[in-house]
């Protein structure tokens, strides 16, 4: 019995650390392809960076998943070597970037919860976990000071930052909501004392949120409607195309070295 | 070498200068560097905004290229590694822009220049990237080719653009060893990696020989320049240093620099060598090289769509301002 229980719990675990490394590396995809288009330059060097940060993280949740999960997979294994039904990022970071403010405003909300996420799990009862956690904790408070300072100034800025900013709340606020609903995986790890239970983080996300969004004079949606699926595999039809570019190489070329 | 072909000014033999020139000169020839208060010549400044301005350009251009492969990247490293070292490039088109703002000239003024086609980058960068080595022949043969030029220019007479040289040779040194160690890997990898190694260093041999400009016979602002100390080496010297480092490079990899005439010459003491195609480099220069309008239709694109978000930071910078001011009158 205890067997089967430290089973159970090695397969959720392997499954929350590819929650945790697949939204940082699909995010860190879409950040990476403004390269070079950002509005300012200071822009592209911001952009880079937190790109950069993203897929360092990624390393580091996905070569623990390898490592938990014992067959054998490392990082880029993970990475490129699965099929979009294996992904268990939120859809969330698979939005297309649109505009700057799209980007943007996907990156604050994200980055909202990702500080609390990551604030939780200094905290867990897996060290190493709490190790990657605090070293990743570092680069994404600035990413959320990043963005929550630029979602202000764009709210308030002119009529047509205002209209864009709104614009993007509005047609990405749905796909938040995903971020907070528990399944048993969350159950496992909580009780493990391996991560917080999602709904956990809701009240500081909203507080975050409520705030920047405030001061930015911009409205939340009224709606509640929340869009799911990719915590469980199912995903939209954007994930593919991310994953026809990142795996290519691999996927041509089997077994190579690069 | 990002600044080809730079038009400058003011040649003049010493009997025609004036006493202000000559005693410029004279700082120039004793090592003295200069500093954006102090007088120079006329012609001094603007040649250096020409040169520092296609250097600047030529980081932001070359964004792109090595972008192309940022989403593609074969694993989590190298995506890491390049992602930095795209971030890099930006950041030393920022200290350039930055060193060209201390002889008068704005950024916006740059780009705008940049955009209207009056301002040129490099025409590396209108090349395309078409497999994985492509990545690692732009590291090695494109930075190579630019820290011949610029680990000298660190000794440059202005002195803006030495410091800004000082870090960006640092950076681009290890950029350098970054696509070499690419190029190691492909080379020692699959017969179809080595072919894509191959097949890198032939599309990026006579553009890369490009980089340094024409011939010095054929190079007609290359004399002031020098007198400046704004140009360090001649053209030729540079191309001959770069290819006598690279060709033993090329050998340990096995693989075969695409040219016929290339020789070792006992006397000179360097490789004999086959001139690029120079009606290409004139034909790129001109606006028809592969990429010349994607490149800068990206680069006029990201501005004009950006528009909406500089404009947002300054309206919200000055409402914050008008806030302040206003708490502050309420406040006495």
């Amino acid at each position: 019995m205890a067997a089967i229980i430290a089973a159970v719990d090695r397969a959720a675990f392997f499954e929350f650390l590819t929650r945790m490394g697949d939204n940082t590396l699909i995010l860190g995809h879409r950040v990476s392809e403004w390269c070079g288009h950002a509005p300012v330059l200071e822009e592209d060097i911001a952009l880079a960076n937190t790109a950069l940060d993203l897929i360092g993280q990624t390393q580091l949740w996905l070569g623990l998943a390898g490592e938990i999960e014992g067959k054998g997979r490392n990082a880029d294994n993970l990475a490129f070597l699965r099929d979009a039904g294996g992904f268990r990022n939120v859809l969330l970071v698979e939005r297309p970037n649109g505009d700057f403010g799209q980007t943007l405003m996907r990156q604050f909300l994200f980055d909202a919860w990702h500080h609390g996420m990551l604030t939780a799990l200094t905290a867990s009862a897996d060290p190493r976990v709490a190790e990657i956690a605090a070293k990743a904790l570092k680069e994404v408070s600035y990413h959320l000071e990043r963005s929550s300072d630029l979602v202000i100034r764009l709210g308030d800025g002119t009529p047509e930052s205002h209209k864009r900013m709104q614009q993007a709340l509005d047609d990405i606020w749905t796909y938040t909501g995903e971020l907070f609903v528990a399944d048993e995986t969350d159950r496992a790890m909580a009780e493990a004392g391996i991560a917080p239970d999602p709904a956990r983080l809701r009240a500081k996300w909203e507080e975050i949120v409520t705030g920047v969004l405030t001061e930015a004079a911009l409205k939340i949606p009224a709606t509640g409607y929340v869009h799911k699926g990719g915590r469980r595999g199912v995903h939209t039809e954007h994930l593919g195309y991310i994953l026809a570019d990142m795996q290519f190489l691999q996927r041509a070329y089997p077994g190579a070295v690069w | 070498m990002y600044a080809q072909v730079i038009k400058s000014e003011g040649a003049k033999p010493r009997g025609e200068m004036s006493p202000e020139e000559i005693a410029f000169q004279e700082r120039i020839d004793r090592g003295e560097k200069i500093e954006p208060k102090e007088w120079m010549p006329e012609g001094y400044r603007k040649t250096l905004i020409r040169q520092i301005g296609q250097h600047a350009h030529s980081e932001i251009v070359g964004q792109l290229p090595e972008g192309n492969w940022i989403t593609r990247a074969p694993t989590l490293e190298r995506k890491a590694i390049l992602l930095a070292k795209v971030q890099d490039e930006a950041g030393h088109g920022l200290y350039l822009y930055c060193a060209a703002e201390t002889l008068g000239v704005s950024r916006d003024e740059l780009l705008e220049k940049l955009h209207n086609g009056s301002m040129k980058y490099s025409s590396i960068f209108n090349y395309p990237t078409l497999n994985w080595a492509d990545i690692g022949a732009v590291g090695w043969l494109v930075d190579g080719a630019a820290i011949m030029n610029q680990v000298p220019l660190q000794r440059t007479s202005f002195g803006p653009y030495s410091r800004a040289m000082i870090r960006i040779c640092k950076e681009e040194s290890f950029h350098q060893r970054q696509g070499y160690d690419i190029m190691m890997k492909m080379a020692r990898g699959t017969p179809e990696q080595k072919a894509m190694a191959q097949d890198a260093l032939n599309r990026f041999w006579y553009p890369a020989l490009m980089m340094f400009g024409p011939s010095d016979k054929d190079s007609v602002h290359s004399a002031q320049s020098m007198a400046w100390k704004i140009k360090i080496n001649t053209n030729d010297e540079l191309r001959q240093k770069f290819v006598d480092q690279t060709v033993p490079q090329a050998e340990y990899l096995g693989l075969t620099v695409p040219d016929q005439h290339l020789k070792w010459n006992e006397e000179k003491g360097g490789y004999d060598f086959s001139e690029p195609d120079w009606s290409e480099f004139y034909d790129v220069l001109a606006g028809n090289g592969p990429c010349n309008r994607e490149r800068l239709g990206a680069r006029v694109k990201a501005w004009e769509d950006g528009a909406w978000f500089r404009d947002g930071l300054v309206a919200h910078a000055e409402k914050a301002e008008a806030r302040r001011a206003a708490a502050k009158i309420a406040a006495e």
